[in-house]
This record gives C-alpha cells, structure tokens and sequence, in this order.
C-alpha cells in the first residue's frame, strides 16, 4: 500500500476508532467495574459478584427479564407480520410516485417525538378516549372502555414505534429483486404461495433478519412506550435499570443488570441467527 | 476641553461595566417546576446581574445527577430536607452553608432551625427551606368523600377501578401510618423496618386490582383526576388545590392518619462554582413579595415570614379547608432517610410492581 493512501486510511480510521473506543468500549469498562462493586457500608466497597448473584437468585428480575425478551420477540414477529405485506406492496406493486408517497407516509409519524407518539396512543386508547368513546356512539359498548394500562397497549406502541426499521430494509431488498424472477417462477407453474415461499422471502431473507435484529434490540432497550402505556403492569427490564440507577441510588446493581441485558439480548440474536441459519456477514451484505 | 470629558465618561461607564461582568456570574439552579417562575429569574437578573439557568427535576434526579459529577454542574439545588443528610454521608455531593450570609430573619423560624437541625452532618448545617408542602389524598368528594378517608380506604372495593398513587416511597410510609404503624421511629432498625415494610407490601398487593394505574408525574395524575377516570388519588396537596379551581368538587383532604409533611430546601452542591449568586439567590427569594410570586407559581407555601400576607385568597381558603388546625397537627414531617434505607423500599415496590 502507499503511504498516501495508507495515511488516507488512519484518517478515516480514526473518527470510527474515537467514537468506538469514547462512547462504548470505554464506558462499558467502567460500568462493568462499576457492577463488581459491593456496598457493605457507608462509602465501603468490596469487590465482588454478589451483584449478578442478586439478579440470579431474586427470581423477579429473572422473571422481569424472560417477560421483556418474550414480549419484545412477539412485537418483532407482529412487526414483520405487518411490515411485509406493506413493504411488498410499496416495492413490487406501487411503482415510481405512489411507492414513494406510501413509503413517506411511512415515515411521517417520526418526524414528532416517540413521547409525543405515545402520549397519541394514550388520547386514543383512554377510558375518556377516542376508540371508548366511538364504541359507545357505535352502541358496541354501553360503558366506557378501558384498553389502557395493559399488555397489549404496550404492544401496539411497541409496533408502532418500530414499524419503520422494519419497512426500510425489507423495500430495500424487495426492490433489488428482479421481476423477470418472479415472473419466471409464475411460468414454472409456482401458485401466488409457492413463489412468496421459494423465491421472495429467501431473498428478503437478510433484509428481514436485519430489520428483526434492530427492532429486536428497539423493543428491548426502549424504556418509555412500556412505561408509559403498561401502567401498573408495565413490567419492563429497563424500567428497571432506571429505578437502580435513579431512584435507589443503586448503582451497582444497575450496572450489573445493564451487563445481563447486554449479555443476555446478544445471546437471543446469537440463537436466532443459529436457528434461522443466517450468519450475521450475510445479512449485513 | 468638552472632548476630554466625554472621553473620561466613556472610560468610566467602561470600567463600570467591567466592574459588572467581574461580579455578574451564572447561577446554575437545580430545581423543581414552579420554584423559579421566569417573572422572579427577570427581577433577580435586572437587581442583580446575575444569570440563571434553571434546570427542573425532583428528589431523586436531583442526587443522581449531582452523584454522577461528584457534586459539581450546578450552583444550587433544592432537594427534600430529608435526603440530604444520607445522600451526603454516602456520596459527599453538598458543600455547608455559611449562615451567616443568609439572612436568617426572612425566615420562619421554627422551619429555620428544624431544617438546620435535620440537614447537619458532622456539626455543618447543610440546608435552610425553601417550600413546604404535604401529601395526603386527592379526591372527587361527591363520588369519594365518604368511603376514602385514609390511604389504605383506597383500597375500598367500592372504588375498585378508580383509584391512583404513586409506586414511590410516599406511599409505602403513607399505607404504614395508615395501617397503625410508625415507619419514621424504625428508621434507624433496617430490621423493624424491612417489617414494617413487609406489611406494606402485603397490602399493596392485595390492593393492586383496585389501582387504576401508578401515576408518574403530576401532569398524568391531573388528567386521570380532571377526566373522571380516577376518583381518589395519593398525591400532593397543590395537585387537588388547582383541579379545585376548575372543579369545586375535587379537592385535597387530608387523611385521617395524618398528611405527609415535606420541606424543599436550599443546598449548595459540592463542586458549585458561584455561591455568592447562590446566596443572592435565597435572600432574594425568601422577600416575602417575592416569595408569594413563587407561592403563586408552585401552588405551595414558603418558609418565608410574612409572605402569606400577599397570597391569594382563593389559596387560602383552599389551605384552610384541607387543614382544620387539627389536621395541621397532625402533619407528619419526614425525618432525615439513613443512608441504605432505598434498598429495603426498593425491594419492596419492585415486588408490588410485579405482582400479577
């Protein structure tokens, strides 16, 4: 190589080495320094692991755990369930002005604020809301309705907020594939299923696995939908983490329980991947 | 002869305004909303030169965000009375106050020397009060009055679906005085305490299907209240006092087994960089005209002699109809958390919350 280029190389290396080693080796270092250490009295500290011990023999935070993977996995699958068909449509059918209006109208919800996002879900599905108060006028219920403040309202904000980390990669690989494909499946004999089924998802294949990971991660990582729209119920690992940090001044079992989560949602990616045989090189092109 | 003069005056007026940015500093406030309403921040910039920049936030931001810097970004904050001697023995996040540059006449004495009391470690006295307040219950008095007197009748089946707290440590101390116990003179057994608490915890789960939903903020709470969905709530006393205003029904009661009594104080943090506009700031902001601003403002009253003479009257009368003296009485005021004690509460309201 050529000292010249090689010179280009290290400049552009640097910005990219700077914000690895800055914003995630460095504090991650810290952090997890931070969850070996045990409180045993005023401004005393022993080093120990009793702090992942806690999130291993208090079942709660176990349980809090399963319960934010389990539900984060069914909002990726709704997602998809969802984004496909939509994103199949503004590829293959709508062509040129229209798939470009629908994909904008996609994206239009995120121009405002995930708060203000979800606050729209709460005027919509309060007791005094919108969908309660059109299901009385309609006489399909003679008393207000309460759809707030549950599990499934966590996972319709959760859907919503995520939507377009799913669509993004999905058109973007649906477009790349070729008609005359599809076309010449249809004149193999393939039926409208067996062509979605043999050809189009296989090559959706890393768009889908890419779009699953990042709304994955989304759903897991995200503190304010679940907090907001799950009320008394809103049981989210997250949450968690906040309340040690924040309000019990708790900052070691905080950190160990950020390190689980890192741990633990990398493990699930890991597994998924193994299971739908795809390998991280391929889906990332 | 005439030039010459105008040009001393230009090098005068230069030098004063010079003499103006060596004494103006910014003041970094950390603060609740309503305690530094932006008319009092424009008196106090134009008397005094200063700049204030306010930062809003509550109790337990306020020392996380100090613990994260070791007690530096900001120039004053307003924490509780009783988290200020267990954050600072456990992090060292304050600095002491030098009474002597607070003009201690504004204040009303008794909080005056309370407070002291409460905010000294190791014979410094780290904070004077600012706001004082309650907690207690609430409610919609046409549909609640007669079944919610105490907290623990939130948990009433005849108001199954409708009711509302936080899932904060208020609300466990609340539920303990309700239920007969006093969680304050267990403070200093972690064991009699974890007890006491396990009580709660046993109610609170029990009570769970009756709570509409843990409210978070005020502003969540108002709109539960102001819409009907939620008839009785335990919240702060300001809260009922303004839907008052809207609704005559709805109002703050306190309850049988004795509101919840808070004092918000001034505390200099460790690493602040302009106590001198700090000062300036609480003897500016305990003037009586000035202190009935922040009244105005916050909805609370303020341990400013004299100040309740420029109170509205419409507040007044909502303070006199939520406290008969004997309800004054009965206020229990919060005394300093030892350091650990979040732990054990910590355990507790994570175990209600999970409850099913």
């Amino acid at each position: 190589m050529q000292s010249g280029t090689r010179l280009g190389f290290y400049l552009l290396l640097t910005p990219l080495v700077l914000w690895l080693a800055l914003l995630i080796v460095i504090p991650h270092i810290d952090m997890f320094l931070v969850s070996l250490r045990e409180r045993v009295g005023v401004r005393q500290y022993e080093t120990s692991f009793a702090n992942y011990l806690t999130f291993f023999t208090e079942p709660l935070y176990i349980w809090t755990f399963v319960r934010t993977a389990v539900m984060s996995v069914l909002a990726t699958i709704i997602t998809l369930l969802i984004a496909f068909p939509v994103s199949l449509y503004i590829a293959k059918i709508a062509r040129g002005r229209l798939g470009q209006v629908l994909f904008v109208l996609c994206l239009i919800p995120f121009y405002v604020s995930e708060l203000v996002r979800t606050f729209g879900w709460m005027i919509l599905l309060r007791e005094t809301g919108l969908v309660s108060n059109l299901l009385q006028w309609a006489g399909l219920a003679d008393q207000p309705v309460e759809m707030l403040y549950n599990d499934a309202a966590i996972m319709i904000g959760l859907v919503y907020t995520s939507m377009l980390f799913m669509v993004v990669p999905l058109v973007t690989t649906l477009e790349s594939l070729d008609d005359s494909v599809i076309e010449a499946g249809y004149d193999l004999g393939g039926n409208g299923f067996s062509v979605l089924r043999e050809i189009i998802i296989p090559h959706a294949a890393p768009g889908i696995v890419s779009g699953s990971i990042v709304v994955f991660m989304l759903s897991l990582g995200n503190y304010l939908t679940p907090t907001i729209l799950g009320g008394k119920d809103s049981l989210w690992f997250t949450e968690m983490i906040y309340n040690q940090f924040i309000v019990r001044f708790n900052w070691e079992l905080g950190a160990a329980f950020g390190f689980m989560l890192l741990i633990l949602s990398s493990l699930i990616v890991w597994g998924m991947l193994k299971l739908t045989r795809q390998s991280l090189e391929e889906t990332m092109g | 002869m005439k030039n010459q003069t105008v040009k001393l005056a230009a090098i005068g007026l230069a030098m004063a305004g010079l003499a103006q940015t060596a004494n103006a500093d910014t003041l970094r406030l950390l603060t609740w909303g309503g305690y530094a309403p932006e008319d009092v921040v424009a008196l106090f910039e134009e008397e005094t030169g200063h700049t204030v920049e306010v930062t809003k936030s509550n109790n337990e931001e306020m020392i996380a965000k100090l613990r994260a810097t070791g007690g530096g970004g900001f120039d004053l904050a307003q924490p509780s009375q009783d988290r200020i001697t267990g954050p600072q023995l456990e992090f060292g996040i304050y600095k002491p106050i030098d009474v002597s540059k607070i003009d201690q006449g504004q204040f009303i004495q008794s909080m005056l020397g309370a407070t002291m009391a409460n905010t000294t470690v190791e014979g410094e006295v780290y904070g004077v009060p600012h706001v004082w307040g309650t907690s207690g219950l609430v409610m919609d008095t046409k549909a609640a009055g007669d079944i919610v007197k105490d907290y623990t009748d939130l948990c009433d089946p005849a108001v199954a679906g409708k009711v509302s707290y936080r899932l904060k440590r208020p609300t466990l101390i609340g539920f303990a005085f309700a239920m007969g116990m006093d969680p304050f003179a267990a403070y200093s057994d972690a064991d009699a305490y974890g007890e006491v608490m396990s009580k709660v915890e046993a109610k609170l789960i029990e009570c769970k299907s009756n709570v509409k939903t843990y409210w978070g903020g005020g502003d969540e709470l108002m709109g539960l209240v102001r819409s009907g969905e939620v008839v009785a709530s335990m919240a702060w006393d300001t809260g009922g006092w303004k839907l008052n205003a809207d609704n005559p029904d709805i109002t703050f009661v306190a309850p049988a087994s004795g509101a919840l009594g808070w004092i918000d104080t001034f505390v200099l943090p460790a690493k602040g960089q302009s106590d001198n506009a700090a000062y300036a700031w609480i003897n500016f902001v305990m003037r009586p005209e000035i202190a009935a601003k922040i009244t105005a403002a916050a909805g609370n009253f303020t341990a400013s002699q004299g100040a309740d003479a420029y109170a509205e009257d419409a507040l007044k009368a909502r303070y006199q109809a939520s406290f008969p003296p004997e309800a004054v009485d009965n206020i229990k005021w919060y005394p300093p958390v030892p350091a650990g004690l979040e732990a054990i509460e910590g355990g507790v309201l994570d175990r209600v919350k999970a409850a099913q």
